[in-house]
């Protein structure tokens, strides 16, 4: 039942995103915080509902973004799939495990919207999108990653009271 | 009069003769060298004296200054907030007053205000998102502007929002006029947010300053909106067209308040483009 935090809980990350962390820019590249989020989630160890947060996620985010629904679809989920392996492989070092998903996801997710925009029309060059876009973007990903993972650990031990769970 | 009451008689006259001639100067140097101590005594005496005044009092004074030090600060940093307000009101009602001044020059558009509210959440794309929708008649396809110039076109629509694509767009394009060369050319955004000039003739002279409108071709905008100025010009021999860099007239990273065309209405010409060979 706790889990339904994920209505406000993901709607106010858009609405951060929409409005405060996309004017945090960094050449043209910011931050992505609903990938951040659902990245963190998913790693931590008693969360069973990585899969319905991203789902969500990518609902919302396609009801605000004017990125093609596929790009969030195929973005968002391979996160969690990347976090899910990496949490069982990883799980004594959480946090290289963030900062792999968070490096990894964000360099997937950019290659699929780089090439559904460009399978849809859309003129892009490379060059611009990995100097301008990607790799700041990557970095504001990393420097944001710490903090929101400290906040879904607090929110799984919230949301998957140990008592509950044994 | 007993022996007694006789010897303070004179004891008080011998004394008060002193003092008569001690004011009438005749005891000189004695005189002055006893006030002189006298006086040291007293400097002394005082001096000692508002040292422990200064000592008791001093605390009590401190703790009413920091009261009182404490009652300014709150109230600069009221007062600072209130001039923060203001400030924002000003250039609000500066930026309100300017579209208003745009609007009424341009009579023959109907215009509804809205404020940007967001921008797309992901950093390819070049959308903001305004707090007017369906409710207010914003439809899909209408031209938004500022004082400045173009801003873009409503793109997605919903009840009390709508989703405007910026001409930095990178799949956005706009039929455009040189006005000091009187051509055509197609203003292209991009995914770095920088407005280029394509398709212009190699025929014609550009300079950097030209200013760049909208031609109101392809029926997507109404002509003669500014969009920006030439910056640089690239012509090759070896082309079929020169291209330029735009400087927008909009500052679109300060996007507050703009203002959408309400009685313009996009023309879909797609029924009318050529089909591709099979």
């Amino acid at each position: 039942m706790r889990n339904l935090v994920a209505f406000p809980l993901l709607g106010l990350a858009i609405i951060l995103q929409s409005s405060v962390v996309s004017q945090i820019k960094l050449l043209s590249g910011y931050a992505d915080l609903p990938l951040i989020m659902l990245a963190s989630w998913a790693l931590q160890e008693r969360v069973k509902s990585a899969w319905h947060w991203a789902i969500l996620g990518c609902a919302m985010l396609a009801f605000v973004s004017s990125m093609p629904w596929p790009v969030l679809v195929i973005g968002y989920l391979g996160v969690i799939f990347m976090a899910q392996i990496l949490q069982k492989r990883v799980w004594q070092a959480p946090l290289l495990a963030m900062f792999s998903v968070t490096f990894i996801g964000t360099l997937f997710t950019h290659f699929v919207a780089f090439i559904v925009l460009l399978v849809l029309g859309t003129p892009l060059a490379f060059g611009d999108v990995a100097g301008s876009i990607t790799l700041p973007s990557l970095l504001l990903n990393m420097l944001f990653s710490i903090p929101v993972y400290a906040f879904m650990r607090d929110l799984a031990r919230w949301v998957y009271p140990v008592e509950e769970f044994e | 009069m007993n022996s007694r009451s006789l010897q303070t008689a004179i004891i008080f006259l011998v004394v008060g003769g002193i003092f008569v001639l001690a004011l009438g100067g005749f005891f000189g140097s004695a005189s002055r060298q006893f006030d002189s101590a006298l006086i040291e005594v007293q400097t002394y005496i005082a001096s000692r004296f508002l040292g422990i005044q200064d000592f008791f009092t001093a605390p009590r004074d401190i703790v009413s200054l920091r009261n009182r030090n404490a009652d300014l600060e709150t109230q600069v940093s009221q007062l600072q907030a209130q001039v923060i307000e203001l400030q924002q009101l000003t250039s609000e009602t500066e930026r309100l007053a300017a579209l208003v001044d745009f609007a009424s020059s341009k009579a023959e558009n109907t215009y509804k205000a809205a404020a940007v509210i967001g921008r797309d959440p992901s950093p390819f794309l070049h959308y903001i998102i305004i707090n007017r929708g369906s409710n207010s008649k914003i439809r899909r396809g209408m031209p938004v502007v500022t004082n400045q110039g173009l801003v873009g076109r409503v793109d997605a629509v919903i009840a009390d929002a709508a989703r405007v694509q910026l001409i930095t767009d990178p799949a956005s394009a706009v039929n455009s006029i040189l006005q000091n060369a009187d051509t055509n050319a197609m203003t292209l955004g991009s995914v770095t947010g920088d407005v280029s000039l394509d398709l212009i003739s190699q025929d014609v002279s550009v300079e950097s300053g030209d200013l760049v409108l909208t031609s109101g071709l392809g029926g997507g905008y109404p002509s003669d909106i500014i969009i920006g100025q030439v910056v640089t010009v690239r012509r090759l021999e070896f082309e079929l067209f020169q291209q330029a860099t735009l400087q927008p007239a909009v500052d679109f990273s300060r996007l507050s308040i703009v203002l959408v065309i309400t009685n313009f209405r996009s023309v879909d010409i797609s029924p009318l483009e050529p089909l591709p060979l099979p």
